[in-house]
């Protein structure tokens, strides 16, 4: 049985339009409705992201050649530090979490999100602690003298953050800033567990839902136990910075390592916070694009959960050249090496649903193929760093920079680029532009190789991470001239998309409510769906309750557990 | 391929999902205890690492009152909750002010013994890694004690002026979830900074 969701139609009256601007900014200002919350993350985000890859830009043309003038050492600092902290607080929580927004309660069929106003505070909360770290450019010094920005790298490892040796205020921008974009993630993951767990429509029971949903339960309960003490370690550096405590003061006998141990207690976890909601859109797209439900649905269950339980276990792994003595480097080395089955589950399960099925190569199934083997690169490098004798030749050189940035680019931002082809009809009613989408696949994949791939090479050749010019004697000049170009491939890739999301938004062809023929709920609603999303509460009885629908012959209920 | 909006409607069942407030306290109880988690491992961390004195045992004293009315309180809070969810209200508002009575005592408790320590023993939060640890800890608890509190003596100003009945018990027990929680982490904290850490 099936019912039509009514479309209301849009209020048309004259006489307001001269203040539609102002009510449209009044709208989106005040709204706590998901969908429109997801898009505000999500263009915040994009924003974000723009800057901190120019800022990665301007890196690479500092490097790319040897002793380069282009930018100062400060400046350089300066540069590294905000990329790394944009890109991953400012960036890739908050992407995620709009997709999240969007996604969750649409796939899950219910109304909204559990706490629709604690959503809005957390977006704005986050919103407002990515603008205080730009404003240290203009702040960071105080009212005397030019301003400047953070620049203890995004670890800000002690005694570096001591008053001492950060005066001004740059690095309490950093705090804070950490601080509230904290607070905005507890609020949101809070939110995606209560909503995940309590909103569910009848029938929908945990076994049936969507693996995104599931593995932003995951990512969400990962984030109370990760992210937390990050906001813990934060609030004794405010209070090492204004109070005068000693937690991190290595003079009063406080340990600087400890710090290194919180950080990362929160740094290792959040890769993973990052990379399950990359991997919840491949679970998505590669079944949708192969004809084919997805392959071993509870083994992909249980492999998140356990990636969430593991990566809690392998902070130390970045602090093996600190020296944790034998029996800590035994443990971690094994937890790193351990946590690669359940990611080498996932490839399987994917690479098994690939197998036989009529396999649609569209603009979002190239990004999730690309997808697949770069993150098997980026796994294969991470067994290899995970040898604590490996790993103290090449830690803190080039090849760890390689190595993370085939996880962030090549895996997730790939994956965040298909989640956009694929959900954008959903969002805005329209197609977005295939031979664009092309385009923009093929230069960044080019790009991505040519950066990332010849990135590793000057770090095996001792090249290490964060100098801001080298001796043109080392032999890393080639190397890093094929780096930088390469960044500038992605540059063109990237302006090609941005252009792609505003040409489609006004030119695209009409999308319809269910354009790949796919199969989860979110499907069922119009394209763009209206505020209050189903008309009527959704049922459901399987996995893929629009299958059903479509196939009422043979149904998936008939073979689910 | 469907063109039209078209729900999947499937024949129903009894269906029925926790409550989201509850699954929300839990979530921030979740989130808060890694806070303190953190700020307990350094207080484990520091003991016995401070270079200068004072040290724990030279200035601490058992807190055995404020603790015993922290933790009785906890009890209350339940009454209060169960009267609401029976109808009486006010019993309710008699056990409301009693938890928040002797919340009250305790941080009055906590308030004393910081003046003592401050004044008298010469420990502040810049003195040693003791008193850094200490005051974090103990205040990172005050504080959450002060935040609840001040919903408790909300929730009892609702009672007395009427506005709470029955159909709030479940915002209330939400409340009573995170007092049990400030009252089972002065547990761990007493264990560690009193028992333990001198």
């Amino acid at each position: 049985m099936a019912t039509q969701t009514p479309i209301v139609p849009a209020k048309g009256d004259a006489a307001l339009s001269h203040r539609l601007f102002f009510d449209t900014v009044q709208d989106w200002l005040t709204t706590v409705d998901h969908k429109k919350i997801g898009i505000m993350y999500i263009v915040y985000a994009l924003i974000f992201l723009v800057i901190a890859g120019f800022e990665a830009l301007l890196m690479r043309i500092q490097l790319a050649i040897p002793n380069n003038t282009f930018v100062s050492p400060q400046a350089f600092n300066r540069l590294f530090t905000m990329h790394g902290t944009t890109m991953v607080f400012f960036v890739g929580m908050p992407i995620l979490f709009g997709f999240g927004n969007y996604l969750v309660p649409l796939m899950i069929g219910a109304r909204d999100m559990a706490f629709p106003r604690l959503n809005s505070f957390s977006f704005w909360i986050s919103a407002f602690g990515g603008i205080l770290l730009y404003f240290s450019y203009l702040g960071g010094d105080g009212l005397y003298g030019a301003g400047s920005a953070p620049d203890v790298g995004w670890f800000a490892y002690a005694p570096l953050t001591a008053r001492v040796f950060s005066p001004g205020h740059s690095t309490d921008y950093w705090t804070l800033a950490l601080l509230l974009s904290g607070v905005g993630s507890i609020g949101t993951a809070l939110n995606f567990v209560a909503t995940i767990i309590c909103m569910r429509c009848p029938g929908m029971r945990l076994n049936r839902m969507p693996l995104l949903p599931w593995l932003y339960l995951v990512t969400s309960t990962m984030v109370f136990v990760a992210v937390s003490p990050l906001t813990a370690a934060q609030i004794m550096l405010m209070l090492d910075r204004y109070v005068g405590s000693h937690f991190f003061d290595t003079q009063a006998g406080g340990s600087a390592v400890l710090w290194m141990h919180f950080f990362w207690i929160f740094g290792h976890p959040e890769v993973y916070i990052l990379v399950l909601p990359a991997f919840a859109f491949a679970n998505e797209i590669i079944p949708v694009f192969s004809r084919k439900a997805i392959f071993g649905y509870p083994a992909m269950v249980a492999a998140s959960v356990g990636i969430g339980f593991i990566s809690l276990s392998v902070w130390a792994h970045h602090m093996f050249t600190v020296g944790l003595g034998p029996y800590g480097n035994t443990f971690f080395v094994f937890a790193t090496m351990i946590i690669s089955v359940p990611t080498g589950i996932k490839i399987f399960n994917w690479l098994a649903t690939l197998w036989g099925g009529k396999i649609q190569f569209t603009v979002p199934m190239m990004f999730a193929v690309a997808f697949l083997f770069q993150f098997l690169i980026a796994g294969l490098t991470g067994i290899m760093l995970s040898v604590a004798p490996f790993d103290w030749q090449l830690g803190n050189s080039y090849f760890v920079v390689a190595h993370f940035h085939y996880v962030l680019v090549g895996a997730i931002l790939i994956m965040i680029f298909a989640a956009f082809y694929y959900w954008y009809p959903k969002a805005t009613g329209r197609m977005m532009n295939v031979a664009m989408g092309k385009w923009h696949f093929w230069l960044f994949f080019i790009g991505f190789h040519l950066t990332f791939d010849f990135m590793h090479i000057p770090g095996i050749y001792g090249m290490p991470r964060r100098i801001y010019t080298y001796e043109a004697d080392r032999g890393w000049a080639l190397l890093n001239m094929i780096v930088s170009s390469g960044a500038f491939f992605q540059a063109v890739a990237s302006a090609i998309f941005v252009y792609n999301l505003v040409w489609s938004y006004f030119k695209g062809p009409a999308a319809g409510a269910d354009p790949w023929d796919a199969w989860t709920l979110e499907w069922s609603t119009t394209s763009p769906p209206p505020a209050y999303n189903f008309a009527i509460t959704p049922t459901v009885e399987s996995r893929r309750p629009l299958w059903d629908l479509k196939h009422p012959e043979d149904p998936d209920s008939k073979y689910e557990l | 391929m469907i063109e039209s909006a078209v729900l999947p409607q499937a024949t129903t069942e009894e269906w029925k999902l926790p409550s989201r407030g509850v699954v929300g306290m839990v979530c921030l109880i979740a989130a808060e205890s890694a806070i303190f988690i953190i700020f307990v491992v350094a207080y484990v961390y520091y003991i016995g690492k401070s270079i200068s004195g004072p040290q724990p045992r030279d200035v601490l004293e058992l807190p055995i009152v404020s603790s015993i009315c922290l933790l009785s309180s906890s009890v209350t809070v339940h009454f209060a909750v169960s009267a609401l969810h029976h109808g009486k209200r006010s019993l309710t508002s008699l056990w409301l002010a009693l938890t928040v009575l002797l919340g009250s005592i305790f941080l009055a408790g906590t308030a004393q013994e910081w003046y003592q320590l401050i004044y008298h023993r010469g420990l502040t939060i810049q003195t040693n890694l003791f008193g850094t640890t200490f005051y974090s800890l103990v205040g990172l608890h005050a504080s959450h004690v002060i935040v609840g509190l001040l919903m408790l003596s909300l929730s009892l100003i609702f009672s007395l002026t009427g506005q709470l009945t029955t159909k709030h018990t479940e915002r209330l027990e939400v409340l009573s979830l995170y007092w049990h929680f400030v009252d089972a982490v002065w547990v761990i904290v007493f264990t560690v900074v009193y028992v333990f850490g001198r």
